[in-house]
């Protein structure tokens, strides 16, 4: 579908997701640690922004605190211009850890449709929505299923069906397919490409794989080391239309790539960053 | 073991990948279910469930059968004589029943109150440490000693052994439950946070549903004292009930009679915990697979 | 605080993430010596206050008292002996009983298949209902006493034990059997470490259990011990004397929980840090 191409997602309404001036310093230990120092970025509407930075560099801190689940020592978050107090109802997380996030005792489809219960939607809309994001995710003859009578990457497939059934406006991700292998990875990202597209949902998903993150966003947000500020914004003129094999040897993909590549390693050394 | 694992299922390997045709494991299907499910034939399988019984129950036949045997084991056909004879009578209501039904009362009330409490004391660390050394002294408490105190407080009426009963359970069943709930998964809580489910929404799917098989395995502790404790509570003061009618045969030497009872007791305990069993098969059916599925069965 | 019979749990995929369960932890020494206090408060307020009658219920400070004045004599201590004693020795015969015929039978599945049915009703029986037996067998002796723990704590542990040596990895079997390792080798090396934790699961269930029922035989039976002495003192309206013989039970269990917990985690050190390893 070439004639998709045209931007038909970015920049409807900016400021979806606005974090300002987020800082996180915990006091719980011997000493406080300041995990994220000094963090500022939007997120427009529609808008596919992956998240990359060097391990330990508080990516976990930062998505917490986005997702309302942890209060920020200092900064704000805003979903929508309404500030991120607790967890919003316009939010939906996939967290890395799919065994652990599905409820065990739940089938497929009641882990999809308890959310929507507890949103009081009408048992017909709530059936609808489950069916569309099953099936959305290629997991429709599993409905009845058990989490753990699938596999790592359909279990991680039911996290996202679940995400995408709550109708979130933003959709985070945090690191969702680590604990994935590579192929079941390679298919999952593309399934995070089209549902982002069909959707024109607002996606921020964090990683540590550089090509990861040039290959699924729009923009790449390049995080330093602990205490983490961004380091670098990416924007990744790539076309919309991406495919794991052409567009990873397209040679813009290995341009960016090593520019993030290169950036990741400065913020490991902890040099001061340079604007690109 | 020559070939050690040759009853097993297939060691699967441990990593999860992904297919995306169906997956080995059909769904719909506790994994725990796969016992030796080979064609063994209905016959061998019939040896192993009745084969040692018939033995055990022939040699001690063959024992008492003998002039020397001595008085104080019947013979196999006396025992069940006079289990007919008793127990198929009015005694089934004046002496059974009640005593079951202050088991399953006493049981009922320590479950309300222990996982009640349990949650509460799970879910607030603050309580949980003010409480703690108290709780672990009264559950050390070995339950049978507070039968002559509760007969002090209130006499031998049914009151007391419901009391044993709550008194003696309770502990197993709050201990297990707070155990459970603090072991509530982080992530699957911040899931939970995240997709607004809160309230007794939040208590009713998450937490009680993920602490089930620690307070299941309370339950069952919790079962088995019962039953001792109802017993204990009629043998040493009491009037009626299964206990005390067991002392009875024991102490005027009705021998048959007295094994008799303690056959029914056996019956009880074997009867409650197969029930208990059913019940626990259906809660944790999802806990099993999800072991064996962590097993890489 | 952990009366667990749920064997160790599986380990969850990928370690938990470190610093996930760092809130800031309450002072436990200073809140839990507060419930002690507060408990020990009320205890002496109660009856103090006339909610209910002291003869039923005396405040704490007599019934402490009781237990400093009682523990000063020998008898007490013979009968706190003779129920340790009728305990240590019935928990070590089942122990001894239950870890050969647990590895005997658990490492042949083959006759194990045939005993599952007996064990499966012998187990659920409770031991009280041996109680008229071993009083004619036996009367006030300490076989009696032995009868009821035994019985009580074997089936505890055994039952542990089954579910260890099923525990034991095919693949870390697989790869003893490969190196070579003979049969006394693979239970040494293999099944023996899996089944640890099991049977010290067992060993910590059955150690209060084998209390409980040690005083239940000294109460129902009347062999000597702190049993009996409760008997003695509630038939002679020693109201008191009851409650400290109580506490003294409870002081008791206490002891061997924590003694039980102790072993537990000597014997265990070296093992968990192995099984964190590998389930990460």
């Amino acid at each position: 579908m070439p004639a998709t191409d045209t931007t038909h997602h970015r920049g409807v309404r900016p400021g979806m997701l606005k974090v300002t001036g987020l800082q996180k310093i915990y006091n719980g230990g011997p000493a406080p640690v300041e995990a994220v120092r000094d963090l500022t970025f939007e997120l427009a509407e529609g808008e596919l922004v992956c998240l990359v930075g060097p391990s330990g560099c508080g990516k976990t801190t930062l998505l917490k605190c986005i997702a309302g689940l942890m209060a920020p020592t200092s900064g704000t978050v805003e979903l929508a211009g309404e500030p991120v107090l607790s967890p919003p109802p316009g939010m939906a997380v996939v967290f890395q850890e799919y065994g652990r996030s599905l409820f065990a005792w739940m089938s497929v489809r009641a882990n999809v449709e308890l959310p929507l219960k507890e949103k009081k939607l009408p048992r017909a809309r709530r059936e609808e929505l489950v069916a569309e994001s099953l099936e959305a995710v290629g997991l429709t003859a599993f409905a009845d299923a058990y989490p753990w009578q699938l596999s790592g990457g359909m279990q991680q497939r039911v996290a996202i069906a679940r995400a995408i059934a709550y109708e979130p406006q933003v959709l985070l991700m945090d690191e969702p397919f680590a604990a994935v292998d590579a192929q079941t990875r390679a298919d999952l990202e593309d399934l995070v490409r089209s549902i982002w597209q069909r959707l024109g949902v607002t996606v921020l998903f964090v990683t540590h794989d550089i090509d990861e993150a040039v290959y699924l966003g729009e923009r790449v947000l390049v995080l330093s080391n602990s205490p983490t500020v961004v380091q670098d914004d990416v924007t990744v003129d790539l076309p919309v239309e991406r495919d794991q094999l052409t567009t990873r040897q397209d040679e813009r993909f290995t341009r960016l790539r090593a520019h993030v590549y290169a950036q990741i390693q400065q913020a490991k050394k902890g040099t001061a960053p340079t604007a690109a | 073991m020559n070939r050690p694992t040759v009853d097993r299922p297939r060691a699967a390997p441990a990593a999860p990948t992904e297919q995306e045709a169906p997956v080995a494991r059909p769904p719909r299907r506790p994994a725990g279910a796969a016992r030796t499910a080979r064609p063994a034939g209905a016959l061998l399988r019939t040896a192993h469930v009745l084969l040692l019984p018939a033995v055990l129950v022939g040699a001690y036949w063959a024992f008492t059968a003998r002039p020397d045997a001595g008085f104080y084991t019947p013979t196999p056909d006396a025992i069940a004589g006079a289990f007919a004879e008793l127990w198929f009578s009015e005694r089934l209501f004046v002496d059974v029943l009640p005593s079951l039904g202050r088991l399953l009362t006493g049981f009922a009330l320590a479950a309300l109150v222990g996982v009640g409490l349990g949650v509460l004391l799970g879910l607030d660390a603050r309580v949980r440490a003010i409480a703690e050394p108290v709780l672990e002294f009264l559950r050390a408490i070995p339950p049978p000693v507070l039968v002559p105190l509760m007969i002090m407080l209130a006499g031998i009426d049914d009151g007391m052994k419901v009391a044993v009963i709550v008194f003696g359970c309770v502990w197993p069943i709050l201990l297990n439950t707070v155990e459970g709930v603090r072991a509530v998964d982080p992530v699957l809580a911040d899931t939970a946070r995240c997709y607004g489910i809160g309230g007794v929404t939040r208590l009713r799917v998450l937490v009680l549903r993920s602490a089930s098989p620690q307070i299941m395995a309370g339950l069952r502790l919790a079962l088995a004292l019962a039953i001792i404790l109802m017993v204990i509570s009629e043998m040493f003061a009491s009037s009626s009930g299964l206990g005390f009618a067991i002392v009875q045969f024991q102490r005027t030497f009705a021998i048959p009679e007295m094994w008799a009872g303690m056959v029914l007791l056996g019956i009880i305990g074997f009867v409650l915990s197969s029930l208990f069993e059913l019940v626990e098969g259906r809660v944790l059916g999802w806990y099993r697979g999800l072991r064996s599925a962590h097993r890489g069965e | 605080m952990s009366t667990a019979a749920v064997p160790p749990a599986p380990a969850p995929r990928g370690a938990r993430r470190p610093g996930a369960r760092v809130r800031t932890a309450p002072n436990r020494p200073v809140l839990g010596s507060a419930g002690v206090l507060a408990l020990l408060l009320l205890w002496e307020a109660v009856p103090r206050l006339g909610a209910v009658p002291e003869r039923h219920f005396p405040p704490a400070s007599e019934v402490l008292a009781t237990l400093a004045e009682r523990a000063g004599t020998t008898p007490f201590w013979e009968a706190v002996g003779h129920t340790l004693f009728g305990w240590a020795l019935g928990l070590a015969i089942a122990f001894a009983a239950a870890v050969l015929l647990g590895f005997a039978l658990g490492s042949a599945p083959r006759v194990r298949a045939f005993t599952t049915s007996t064990v499966d009703f012998l187990r659920p029986i409770p031991s009280v209902a041996l109680i008229p037996l071993a009083v004619l067998m036996y009367g006030t002796d300490i076989r009696s006493t032995l009868l009821l723990v035994v019985y009580a704590c074997f089936w505890l542990i055994y039952i542990q034990v089954l579910y260890g040596v099923a525990d034991v990895d095919p693949v870390a079997e697989q790869t003893a059997l490969s190196y070579g390792l003979g049969r006394l080798a693979r239970i040494r090396h293999v099944v023996w470490p899996t089944t640890l934790p099991y049977l010290m699961t067992g060993l910590r269930l059955a150690a209060s259990v084998g209390l409980i029922l040690s005083i239940t035989a000294q109460l129902i039976i009347g062999s000597p011990g702190i049993g009996q002495q409760i008997t003695a003192a509630q038939q002679g309206g020693a109201v008191a004397l009851v409650y400290a013989w109580i506490v003294a039970t409870g002081v008791l269990g206490v002891v061997i929980n924590l003694g039980v917990r102790a072993l537990e985690h000597r014997v265990l050190r070296w093992h968990t840090s192995v099984r964190g390893e590998s389930a990460a």
